[in-house]
């Protein structure tokens, strides 16, 4: 459920833009979403769909660039990036530390749109 | 025919829960009240843990809850049965509260005359780490029965909390809950997080979880 709300204030930031530059018809937006979010493109797009009709983002595609899980050593301060589906094998490949904590993947972020 | 242009945008999608959310820590600094956001599974043990951290600590400090079950009262009143001051907020069919909601819950509670205010999430592993509530410290809760691959499946929800509590370890005995493993998939994600052993039923691990919550509120009191 919290897929709406998050296309929803996507939409505000992308309409916001697009008035700030006057413009009127927005073909695409490019998203950075972290491989750690729970987000499905397919529903995405339908969610934004439905709320952008009647808005210059009506008919927009979403293009989506993926940023990887990247995860940071405790023991030695190396980062290295994790396989979301390999959660359970996860050590440093410099140290084996297997303790670490997340510097990304749990992006959210609008990075440009493409207008006429 | 008009040209195609890329205007740069680089703008946080959830800008505006995370000023908000800024706004409520500030707020709360200066009132010198210590929010928590409790998060967990339904039936995990959220009013239980809330209920015990109320009978261990209700002589040394001023508290309220603020309940933000999706449709029914049954939690606020199981509270407010003990005295203490409880607001519900309903989140309109929402799987999650943001930081605006959270601070009317503050508001209503007025929760500068309190010194800890416990924030019951809504059940569920997903949707309420997303969202920054605008509490000092996030706390969840993993009951023994649901798997210790539970970190494998929520990797989100384990990153963003400062405490795990894993409660109903009463259970640890008739179930193959490895509780080594569950700590190391805990760390591998965050490391500087702390972990706690608990049964609500027993009692077991119960002076921790409220002596965390003591030292964790002395400590941004005098902050």
């Amino acid at each position: 459920m919290h897929e709406l709300q998050v296309t929803q204030l996507m939409l505000n930031v992308v309409l916001e833009h697009a008035r700030k530059h006057e413009v009127h018809k927005i073909l695409a937006v490019h998203l950075e979403i972290g491989k750690l979010k729970d987000f499905d493109q397919d529903w995405i797009q339908q969610y934004f769909d439905y709320l952008s009709k009647g808005t210059p983002a009506e008919g927009a595609k979403l293009k989506i660039e993926w940023i990887p899980v990247i995860l940071q050593c405790a023991g030695c301060s190396h980062s290295f990036e994790v396989d979301i589906k390999r959660l359970a094998e996860i050590h440093c490949p410099e140290c084996a530390g297997t303790e670490c904590s997340m510097i990304s993947g749990r992006d959210y972020r609008v990075k440009q749109i493409e207008v006429v | 025919m008009e040209e195609i242009r890329l205007i740069e945008v680089k703008e946080e999608i959830l800008a505006d829960n995370d000023a908000a959310a800024r706004r409520t820590r500030e707020k709360l600094k200066r009132d010198k009240t210590f929010l928590l956001n409790l998060m967990s599974s339904p039936g995990a043990g959220k009013t239980s843990l809330i209920t015990q951290a109320i009978k261990e600590l209700r002589n040394e400090f001023r508290i309220g809850v603020i309940e933000a079950d999706i449709e029914s009262m049954v939690d606020s009143r199981k509270v407010a049965s003990l005295g203490i001051r409880a607001v519900q907020i309903k989140t309109g069919g929402f799987c999650h509260v943001d930081a605006s909601m959270v601070q009317k819950g503050l508001d209503a509670l007025e929760c500068a005359t309190l010194d800890l205010v416990i924030l019951e999430n809504v059940g569920n592993l997903v949707c309420p780490a997303e969202f920054d509530t605008g509490a000092i410290r996030n706390a969840m809760i993993l009951s023994v029965p649901e798997g210790d691959d539970k970190p494998l499946k929520y990797p989100l929800m384990f990153s963003v909390c400062h405490l795990v509590v894993v409660n109903k370890i009463d259970f640890l005995e008739v179930s193959d809950f490895d509780r080594k493993a569950f700590g190391d998939r805990v760390l591998s994600l965050n490391s500087g997080v702390k972990m706690l052993d608990v049964s609500c039923k027993t009692g077991e691990g119960i002076p921790a979880w409220a002596n965390w919550l003591r030292q964790e509120i002395r400590q941004f009191t005098a902050g």
